[in-house]
């Protein structure tokens, strides 16, 4: 139980990055499942090296960013589309990553210092404080996140997800804002990825295959049951739907699955999420949202008096484009 | 101020559906100029304003803005100092934003974005004021989505947002087309106040003739993709509803269609004009537009 929900934690690192290309660019970004796994073979091989854990952290986090900017070069400068692009991407990190790895599917860190070894060796890991001291690392990452967000760059990155013809309009090169949000986006699930590698005590070539929708799950999940009304709600959806991911997936486990079993979980979790609000329950309760907040706005067209309006947007939907 | 010089614009060059667009335009506008472009459907009013903004690069021609050459820029990086109102009013502010999010967007237009704070408490303060001046409310409700608002009340945000940031040249492309004839009527009026107050040098593309003679002090008539005439302040201050109907009339004859565009829509709004042509025929189901001011032309985009 504690095990997930600090597993569910350090994913959610990997599910803001999400969030940030699938939600806040509206770009179905699927460099994700290699990213992760750059960000956990290079921080594994700069601690085998004798590198410092947080050093190999770092390393982590900017070869994540990197993996984000090819995909974004091919988008914007080849101009392949977003989808193909990311699959590209990932499709060489493969080889990289495994060439990262000297050629090697596994790297143990069992016996090598990581960030987390001082939360072992103090008795914490799987304790409470334990779950509190990485909710106060994520919830930074988080509130980096919203605080950029809500800076002139970041409204401009928000505006390119919403309305590109706008804010180019407005003197905002699109392109520009893609690349950094990719780059942005796949540096904190190569950050993740490397803090998962520490967690777990191994990198494995293939334990970032599925990430993307993990992290979908995580996204879809959260803002499902938490909202998105702003971007304080959304992130702090996105940590929440993560951990409670986890928890779905130990249940499973106790339940008796196999953990192999866990990839169709996940997409028949996401399929769930996508569906469910379509169905005639939800609609009702969304088109009651709906319908308030219309009511709101038409009582402010007819009287101009001072009306704070705390009408949520209807439920969120994935966004269907790809 | 704006000076577009033989321009040329052609879609789809050397294949069966070859168009061209812009047929060597030239025009220049002086500061303060409001010109206003009127033209039947696919004339290219759209086009010259697209070349103008960067959205679309001519073919050949130079567009200069002040002393700058600017015609192979792209859009973004002519914000600097081209502002737009889109058609489309949902094309105009973003609306997962909130009404003074989309106000410090609109304001940093054409400045580099940093990492300073987009809503703060001055600027804020600075959107209430502005937003006053629309009489909508709106400076109630800066926290509101601006998904929340109506067509109306989004273009009318969007004409602000456009604007307030003291732009070098305003284009507006048919933008209360989309609108209800109230509401088309009233973001007519808020244009003519901000266009005036801040002495605005505008392009502003209409099909609705007695807008295009009442509003600006210039107009110019596009067909087929070059300007068939233009008339300065005086001429256009003598000019009648009739005037322009009679050059759109005397297109037709000339290309010897019997189409149905702007002007025969027009004279079957407005019931007040006898022109009787029985050799155009003029369905009933055009004069929906009525009286009012709104555009009458559906768009053909
Ligand atoms: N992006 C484009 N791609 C291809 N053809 C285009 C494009 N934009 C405009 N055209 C063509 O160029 C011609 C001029 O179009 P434009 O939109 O400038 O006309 P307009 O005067 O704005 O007409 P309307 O009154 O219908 O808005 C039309 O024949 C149109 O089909
Ligand atoms: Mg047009």
């Amino acid at each position: 139980m504690i095990a997930g929900i600090e597993l569910g934690l350090i994913y959610a690192v990997m599910a803001l990055g999400v969030y940030l290309t699938f939600r806040v660019l509206d770009f179905p970004d699927l460099t994700v499942d290699q990213s992760f796994t750059s960000g956990a073979a290079s921080a594994a091989m700069v601690i085998l090296h004798g590198g410092s854990p947080w050093i190999a952290t770092v390393v982590g986090f900017v070869v994540g960013g990197l993996a984000g900017l090819i995909t974004a070069l091919l988008h914007t400068k080849a101009r392949i589309n977003g989808l193909l692009a990311g699959i590209l991407t990932m499709t060489a990190l493969y080889s990289v990553n495994l060439r990262v790895m000297g050629g090697k599917a596994n790297l143990a860190l069992l016996r090598e210092d990581t960030v987390f070894t001082p939360l072992r060796e103090a008795g914490l890991q799987g304790t409470v404080t334990g779950v509190l001291l990485l909710l106060a690392g994520v919830v930074l990452v988080k509130l980096v996140l919203d605080w950029f967000l809500y800076t002139d760059a970041g409204l401009a990155m928000q505006a390119t997800g919403d309305n590109p013809d706008m804010i180019r309009s407005f003197g905002v090169n699109t392109d520009g804002q893609k690349i950094l949000g990719l780059c942005l986006s796949n540096a904190l699930v190569g950050l993740s990825g490397a803090l998962i590698a520490q967690y777990q005590g191994f990198a494995d070539i293939g334990m970032g295959i599925g990430m993307i929708v993990v992290g979908l799950a995580s996204v879809i999940l959260g803002q499902g049951i938490f909202g998105s009304r702003t971007v304080v709600v959304a992130t702090l959806a996105v940590i929440l739907g993560s951990v409670l991911y986890r928890l779905v997936i130990t249940v499973a486990l106790q339940a008796g699955l196999n953990p192999s079993d866990m990839k169709l979980i996940s997409a028949v979790l996401v399929v769930l999420a996508l569906v469910l609000p379509q169905l005639s329950v939800f609609k009702r309760w969304k088109r009651r949202r709906t319908l308030r907040a219309a009511q709101e706005v038409q009582a402010d067209v007819s009287s101009s008096t001072e009306h704070p309006v705390t009408a949520a947007i209807a439920v969120p939907s994935a966004r269907r484009r790809a | 101020m704006l000076s577009v010089h033989d321009v040329r614009k052609t879609f789809f060059a050397g294949t069966v559906n070859e168009r061209v667009a812009l047929n060597g335009v030239s025009l220049t506008v002086d500061e303060g100029d409001f010109v206003t472009v009127i033209g039947s459907n696919g004339a290219g009013k759209s086009t010259l304003l697209n070349t103008v903004s960067g959205t679309i690069i001519p073919d050949s021609g130079e567009i200069r803005v002040g002393e700058r050459d600017v015609t192979r820029l792209p859009e973004h990086r002519k914000a600097r100092w081209i502002s737009r109102v889109f058609q489309d009013p949902m094309k105009g502010s973003s609306p997962t934003l909130t009404i003074e999010q989309n106000m410090a967007i609109a304001q940093r237009r054409g400045r580099s974005r940093g990492l300073s704070r987009g809503v703060t408490r001055a600027r804020r303060q600075e959107f209430t004021e502005e937003l006053k001046t629309l009489e909508l409310g709106l400076e109630n409700r800066l926290g509101a989505k601006v998904g929340l608002l109506s067509g109306g009340q989004r273009q009318a945000l969007s004409l602000l947002m456009a604007t307030f940031s003291a732009p070098e040249i305003l284009l507006l492309d048919e933008h209360t087309a989309a609108l209800d004839p109230q509401r088309a009527h009233h973001v007519t009026e808020i244009t003519e106040r901000i266009v005036n107050e801040r002495n605005l040098t505008t392009l502003m593309v209409t099909h609705n003739m007695e807008q295009a003679l009442r509003l600006g002090n210039r107009l110019i008539m596009m067909h087929e993709g070059r300007i068939l005439f233009e008339l300065d302040a005086e001429q256009k201050a003598e000019a009648t509803v009739a005037d322009l109907l009679a050059e759109f009339r005397k297109l037709q004859t000339v290309a010897g269609e019997p189409a149905l565009d702007d002007a025969t829509l027009l004279e079957t709004a407005r019931s007040a004009e006898p022109v009787a042509d029985p050799s155009r025929g003029v369905t009933g189901g055009a004069s929906t537009g009525g009286s009012s001011a709104a555009g009458v032309a559906p768009e053909g985009q």
